[in-house]
């Protein structure tokens, strides 16, 4: 029984195991006695978990399990909505997210999100990435096609749209969308990006490329992903958090979660039993 | 029983024939009588209008003076296009940024409690006869921006090269500036309730993620709420502009209806509508011929300016890249 794995009402260690952390890596974010509720409804219940950098983490688990609702209180986009809070703790790097003094635009080009669906902006492909950049730097012209072209070599989207910058950035196809979207991400130089079930309204071949290209940002940004579908959880990520009505469960090395899960539960996802 | 099964069910089919044949009839028959009443009006209005287009021709154009008891009658129709595109066009000015301004907020920043009311309040706006506004701009507004407001501005800019002769005094109960206060008042409504409608229609995801790049609120609202709606934002706005142009009894109200053009907002002046109401029942022959030459000049006005802002549309669309 691997010590690091949670179980149920005991989060005690958070670290992933020592084998993950081979190569050059460090805890780039790390979640401490973390609850969430949506008005009275506690929807997380003491998460405790670290993401490392230059490493994919996946959260899976069954519907409503609370893992999107995690993602999106690493970039705070639950502030957008009224009688949603979050206790606890939740350090980047050696700054605390849920500080209500943060300055929630700057922690959002730190930490990107690319969402279940495409959500390109109604501009101009060019626009959609040159836009994020403006926010945050004021360079000129030249500088900002070599960034714009960067940014979309990044997305693996330059081959297929170097010809049609001007084109409106909702004329692509879903899948070329959400590689746009991936790049209008990186452009603006985040630390961590957070993937919400980023393939689930693609064709498999453009899930492919997607992942590929999750692979490589992993060697520049620290990741974490959504998603329901476990094949992907197994092939994209490092390691993986199952949850479960809003506790972690099990968070471990992808290879052990898949092959010999520590908690019931986590067995009987993988395995197909429920969820 | 079984045996007349099918038969009637080939019955019922039949009625159910006859009976879509008839609402195809009513619907056709309804949707063209939409271009006979339309070609009516055209029609009779350029019957109406054809002796004074005759007698002046192109001059009604150009003409300033409105003698139409002189001898011969001059009529030329110069006043009431200026003040009538004046006024719209100040009106517009005031009401398109405070319109939306008010959507915004409504939709991106009110606290709930108060979305409510402010909500109510604009659609009430929208319900009260055009007279009432009349009245009120009469006997409260009028006086208190004669008092109050434009012996301020003509204080400020008087000396000032072209500012100085717009905002040039005396102040006046009954100005171009009054009629067009009160049209922008009139018309922020339709501003307002189109464009809440429509920014409702936004993705939040779509918000979402504008705010996850690090957007605040106010790059959202520009750079991405508005461009995704600016087809129903200028719809809103297309809709207040003809309000605008047409409007005619808070106008004849306020406005002083005066055929001379100044060149002060504060001085009085006239709309072709407000021409038309305030002088329609005592004109008879050529009179009477040239006032419905002047609403065939609206007419013409306003499908003018409807055009303009669908090809201005059009042209937007290809920018974005559609």
């Amino acid at each position: 029984m691997s010590e690091l794995s949670v179980s149920s009402g005991v989060p005690s260690v958070s670290m992933p195991p020592p084998s993950v952390l081979q190569g050059e890596t460090r805890p780039k974010v790390t979640v401490r006695d973390l609850n969430f509720y949506y008005g009275e409804h506690h929807a997380l219940k003491k998460i405790n978990l670290t993401l490392m950098a230059n490493r994919v983490t996946a959260f899976i688990g069954p519907s409503g399990c609370g893992k999107s609702t995690l993602l999106r209180i690493f970039n705070r986009m639950y502030d957008l909505y009224p009688g949603q809070r979050a206790e606890g703790q939740l350090m980047l790097d050696n700054q605390n997210i849920l500080d209500p003094k943060l300055d929630l635009n700057l922690l959002r080009a730190r930490v990107g999100m690319v969402f279940q669906k495409p959500t390109p902006f109604p501009m101009t492909i060019y626009e959609n990435i040159a836009f994020g950049i403006r926010l945050y730097e004021k360079i000129s012209k030249s500088e900002m096609d070599i960034r714009v072209e960067k940014a979309l070599r990044g997305g693996a989207l330059w081959n297929e749209v170097k010809d049609k910058l001007n084109a409106s950035g909702l004329s692509l196809s879903g899948g070329q969308q959400q590689r746009l979207c991936i790049a209008r991400t990186i452009a603006v130089r985040p630390e961590v990006i957070l993937f919400d079930e980023p393939c689930s309204a693609l064709d498999p071949i453009s899930t492919a490329k997607i992942e590929e290209l999750i692979d490589e940002l992993k060697d520049q940004y620290t990741i974490a992903i959504v998603t329901h579908n476990m094949q992907q959880a197994a092939r994209v990520s490092d390691t993986t958090a199952f949850m479960y009505l809003g506790e972690l469960i099990e968070f471990d090395q992808t290879n052990k979660i898949f092959t010999s899960p520590t908690d019931r539960r986590t067995q009987d996802y993988i395995t197909g039993r429920f969820g | 029983m079984d045996a007349a099964g099918p038969y009637d069910r080939a019955k019922a089919l039949n009625a159910f024939k006859a009976g879509d044949q008839a609402f195809y009839w009513i619907t056709r028959i309804s949707a063209l009588s939409v271009l006979f009443i339309l070609g009516g009006i055209i029609l009779s209005l350029i019957v109406g209008a054809w002796p004074a287009l005759k007698e002046f021709g192109f001059s009604f154009l150009t003409t300033q003076r409105w003698a139409p008891s002189a001898d011969p009658p001059v009529l030329g129709a110069l006043g009431p296009i200026y003040g009538t595109l004046i006024t719209s066009v100040i009106a517009m000015a005031i009401a398109i940024p405070v319109g939306i301004g008010i959507a915004v907020f409504l939709t991106e920043l009110c606290p709930q409690w108060l979305r409510r009311p402010i909500g109510m309040a604009v659609e009430l706006l929208a319900g009260i006869p055009s007279i009432i506004y009349g009245m009120w701009g009469f006997f409260v507004l009028g006086p208190f921006l004669a008092n109050h407001f434009q012996p301020f501005l003509i204080n400020i800019f008087e000396g000032v090269p072209v500012l100085g002769t717009i905002f040039a005094g005396p102040p006046s109960y009954l100005s171009l500036f009054n009629a067009s206060l009160i049209l922008a008042i009139m018309v922020l409504p339709f501003i307002t309730s189109i464009s809440v409608d429509v920014f409702k229609t936004v993705p939040p995801v779509l918000k979402e993620a504008a705010y996850g790049v690090g957007c605040t609120t106010w790059e959202v609202v520009r750079n991405v709420v508005i461009p995704y709606t600016r087809v129903g934002v200028i719809g809103g706005v297309m809709l207040a502009l003809g309000r605008a142009l047409g409007e005619t009894m808070a106008v004849t109200f306020i406005i002083g209806n005066s055929f001379r053009i100044t060149g002060s907002l504060f001085g009085p002046g006239t709309t072709i509508s407000a021409a038309i109401a305030s002088e329609f029942a005592e004109s008879d022959g050529l009179h009477q011929s040239g006032l419905i030459l002047l609403g065939l000049l609206l007419f013409v006005l306003t499908f003018v300016v409807l055009s303009a802002a669908r090809l201005m549309l059009l042209r937007l669309e290809k920018k974005a890249g559609n």
